[in-house]
């Protein structure tokens, strides 16, 4: 079978070709931020094709150069692109091993390939994929008929090959952040306060005081500041905020920064899964848990730069995917896709749809208004947090029915939030262009087995054997601009799930691991979860109250991914501090252990943070929450050792490993509190206040 | 106005506007981007140089300021060629994700162990709890600077 994105993009040879000298040219439609899957995809390829590592060399992405893969999102690069990439090096490797035979004047079956070069019967057959690569024409599809290599032939899909994109970061200049264009001109968007603010007046007169030969653009309510220098800028941007009149702007009820408030808001609902019960005598249990919106929380603030000249827009960009920032672009400027070319460069990690399609459409709209020279657009720290979009806030009541053992035999989770990936294909800069009208929403999503996608859904159900499960799901017309951030509804929806897991468990009085583990019917996830208890020394649990918590929780990844348990261990007295955090992951075949573990330990601290401390304020315009003074999130002094094990790493397929971590590790730090304090915290972040108001309320 | 100062261990000569910030001469007229823009406002740690040892962030230190005085960037503390060992451990550990802390973390890490050549788990992180790591590499990065500690209280080269 041929690989789905290997099938859109069949041309071999965008993938993989030979290069005069004894390199190997891999190209791939995923963009690296730090999640390490350039290498991760070379090493299968390499693997495949039975190369050294050391010698391939991986396209930089930029349209027209690389596969389109779309974008690089929901934790999927391994599990979708990694089989594009191995079946395109397998067929590539069969067409080199034919012409060999051919040379040669025997069975294709007797050859072999080690470090690139042809072994006959075991011997050096004198041949190579370069001294062969004349002879063979890449430019075609796949037969689909390749045998793609069995883990326990994988001699380089499996090691911890160092990562490709790390020495540049810790030498010097690494980002696109950097990059220098001949010519350059340095600018700062003025941004409308809220979508449908207009601009009633800028006096120009006082920007130019600040900086004389500021280049001042006005188009309707987009307005740019273009200068020589960053620095005159920064100034210039400064005087024109203090000398611009808005009317219409948004005033944003601070309320609506409760996951609580998604109920007075206007929605549409869905129903799915098994038709609701009727009366009966089983127990039912309800509890209600928040998420408040979140901020990605971006290093970096982002960039872009933009040149138009001849006709030809030119976009560098630290986005999720060159080709849909290729779309993006054209939609906005009305330019035709040919008429753009888009250039990739690393930047700070992303987790989702953060600010960086941005500066480069403010980029991209003052380059064409001012041809010739490239124009470098930098946001602001307080354009990242305040005009980024926002991951949703999520409500999730949930519903359970026990019968006379306690055991869990229906359940509902009714969830409130606004689309997770709305802001997608959109910018921020098209509502202040003349003639603005929104984009028409996207057509729905549907699953492959064609029910309906929804972010919110994702996880919405545990992953155990139960009688009988439904969703509904009330999704809220955004207040706020919201977009995808890592898992979308999965964590949040593992966060409430298994958090209630353990309320039922307390409930019927039984051990939260055997309540799991008896409804646990999946072998690897079983497995996971016995490996898990193991690792925080279950058996050792004290009583609850003491001030001391120790937690778990379990979730197999959309029902089809890693499955994931966690535990953490809490000392709670006016906050929250977390001592150990454990992971246990079946992830199946590991491509990169030292990845994948970084990964994985990465997804649990980001989560963690966003359990303990995070929350986007709204107000104002809009966002209040503009600084890092405003928005903390965990540090150093604040994180505890990790222990992660990675179990059945030699299952044939790779599952993605980005976005499964923090869903369980939220549950288990929020059943840790609650084992800690003997009352739960449902609403996140788990503040101070938060601790005293459910200490109060038991 | 012309400001002299050392700078990774060359004088330099530049010509900066008096309210100019560091981060800023350093990046657009120095031409040494190791230093990362993270948030203006010496909140993140991302710009973190040396100002005579000290850790300080450039982007909320007037230029002016260092005049006289010697500067290090992450570009001063090695090369590929000839890493410092913290680079090395942090390389060895990988400890980065999306790597745009690492510089600032790795001068604050220098200051530290030029001031303290055997810090624990818990002074390494109150010295580096000014940085802020968003990928989630804490541990890794404390493990490096222990790792670049003992090989440089050992003498092990880099």
């Amino acid at each position: 079978m041929i690989p789905p994105m290997l099938a859109a993009n069949p041309r071999l040879d965008r993938w993989v070709s030979f290069e005069a000298d004894g390199r190997v040219r891999i190209a791939f439609g995923r963009m690296e931020y730090g999640q390490g899957i350039g290498t991760s995809l070379a090493q299968m390829a390499a693997d495949e094709l039975d190369v050294p590592f050391a010698r391939l060399r991986v396209v930089p992405a930029a349209t027209g150069d690389i596969p389109d893969e779309g974008l690089t999102v929901g934790s999927m690069s391994t599990e979708f692109s990694g089989p594009a990439i191995r079946t395109a090096c397998a067929e590539v490797r069969s067409l080199f091993t034919a012409a060999a035979a051919a040379r040669l004047g025997c069975d294709p079956a007797v050859l072999d390939v080690r470090d690139g070069a042809f072994l006959k019967d075991g011997a050096a057959a004198g041949l190579d994929y370069w001294s062969l690569a004349g002879e063979v024409d890449l430019a075609r599809a796949p037969t689909g008929e390749v045998t793609l290599k069995s883990p326990d032939r994988m001699r380089i899909v499996g090691e911890s090959e160092p990562r490709l994109d790390l020495p540049a970061k810790v030498f010097g200049p690494a980002f696109l952040h950097d990059l220098k264009l001949p010519g350059m001109r340095h600018a700062r968007v003025l941004r409308q306060p809220s979508p449908q603010a207009t601009l009633a007046g800028l006096d120009e007169a006082a920007v130019r005081r600040a900086v004389p030969d500021v280049d001042i653009l006005i188009d309707h309510a987009f307005v740019a500041l273009i200068c020589e220098t960053e620095a005159d800028a920064v100034r210039a941007h400064a005087a024109a905020e203090a000398a611009a009149r808005w009317d219409g702007v948004r005033r944003m009820d601070p309320a609506l920064s409760e996951a609580e408030a998604l109920k007075t808001l206007p929605h549409e609902d869905f129903e799915a899964g098994a038709p609701r019960p009727g009366p009966s005598n089983r127990r039912r249990i309800t509890a209600a848990y928040g998420k408040p919106f979140l901020s990605h929380g971006s290093l970096g603030p982002s960039m872009g730069l933009a040149q138009y000249q001849d006709g030809k827009l030119t976009i560098w960009t630290h986005n999720q995917g060159v080709y849909p920032m290729r779309s993006l672009a054209a939609r906005i400027t009305g330019l035709a896709p040919e008429a753009i070319e888009v250039i990739h460069g690393q930047g700070p990690g992303c987790y989702g749809h953060n600010g960086a399609d941005d500066p480069p459409i403010d980029a991209a709209l003052i380059a064409l208004r001012r041809p010739g020279r490239p124009i470098r657009v930098q946001w602001r720290r307080e354009d990242e947090f305040g005009f980024a979009p926002v991951g949703t806030a999520m409500l999730m009541e949930l519903s359970a029915e026990l019968d006379a053992s306690g055991r869990l035999v229906d359940y509902t989770a009714e969830i409130w939030n606004t689309p997770h990936t709305g802001a997608r294909g959109t910018a921020v800069a098209e509502s202040a262009l003349a003639g603005y009208v929104a984009p028409p929403k996207p057509p729905q999503r549907l699953m492959p087995d064609g029910s309906r996608f929804s972010g919110g859904l994702l996880n919405a159900t545990p992953s155990y054997a139960i009688g009988a499960t439904r969703t509904l799901e009330h999704v809220i017309e955004t207040p706020i601009r919201s977009s995808s951030l890592r898992s979308l509804g999965g964590a949040p929806n593992t966060f409430a799930a298994e958090s209630f897991i353990d309320e039922l468990a307390l409930a019927v009085d039984q051990d939260p691991l055997a309540y799991r583990l008896a409804m646990l019917t999946d072998e690897r996830g079983r497995a996971v979860l016995t490996r898990l208890a193991e690792m925080c020394g279950w058996p050792r649990r004290w009583e609850a109250g003491t001030g001391r918590g120790l937690g778990l929780a379990y979730d197999q990844h959309r029902g089809r991914g890693a499955r994931v348990a966690c535990a953490a261990e809490v000392e709670v007295d006016e906050e929250v501090r977390l001592t150990r955090l454990w992971c246990a992951c079946d992830g199946g075949l590991i491509v990169n252990p030292d990845g994948a573990k970084n990964q994985i330990e990465g997804g649990m601290i980001m989560a963690a943070s966003w359990t303990l401390k995070e929350q986007v304020k709204l107000g104002g315009a809009g966002i209040l929450s503009t600084t890092w003074d405003d928005y903390p999130i965990l540090r150093f002094s604040e994180i505890p050792p990790i222990e992660i094990e990675l179990l059945n790493t030699r299952d044939p397929r790779p599952l993605g490993l980005g976005e499964v971590s923090q869903g369980p590790v939220m549950a288990a730090i929020g059943n840790a509190v609650a084992h800690a304090l003997g009352a739960r915290i449902r609403d996140l972040p788990m503040t101070r206040e938060k601790i005293a108001a459910a200490l109060l309320a038991e | 106005m012309a400001l002299e100062f050392t700078l990774n261990g060359r004088r330099v000569v530049v010509e900066a506007a008096a309210e100019a910030n560091l981060l800023d001469v350093l990046r657009n007229d120095l031409g040494l981007t190791g230093a990362r823009f993270g948030c203006g406002l010496g909140q993140c740690g991302a710009c973190a140089v040396l100002v005579d040892g000290r850790a300080v962030t450039a982007c909320a230190l007037e230029a002016g300021s260092v005049a006289g005085k010697s500067v290090v960037t992450v570009e001063g503390l090695g090369t590929p060629d000839a890493p410092h060992p913290l680079q090395q451990a942090f390389l060895d550990l990988q400890a980065g994700q999306c790597g745009y802390c690492l510089s600032g973390l790795l001068i604050a890490a220098k200051a530290l162990l030029d001031a303290n050549p055997d810090p624990s788990r818990a002074e390494a992180a109150a010295a580096l709890d000014g940085h802020l790591c968003r990928c989630g590499v804490h541990n890794r990065v404390l493990e490096a600077v222990a790792l670049a500690a003992r090989r440089m209280r050992e003498g092990v080269p880099a």
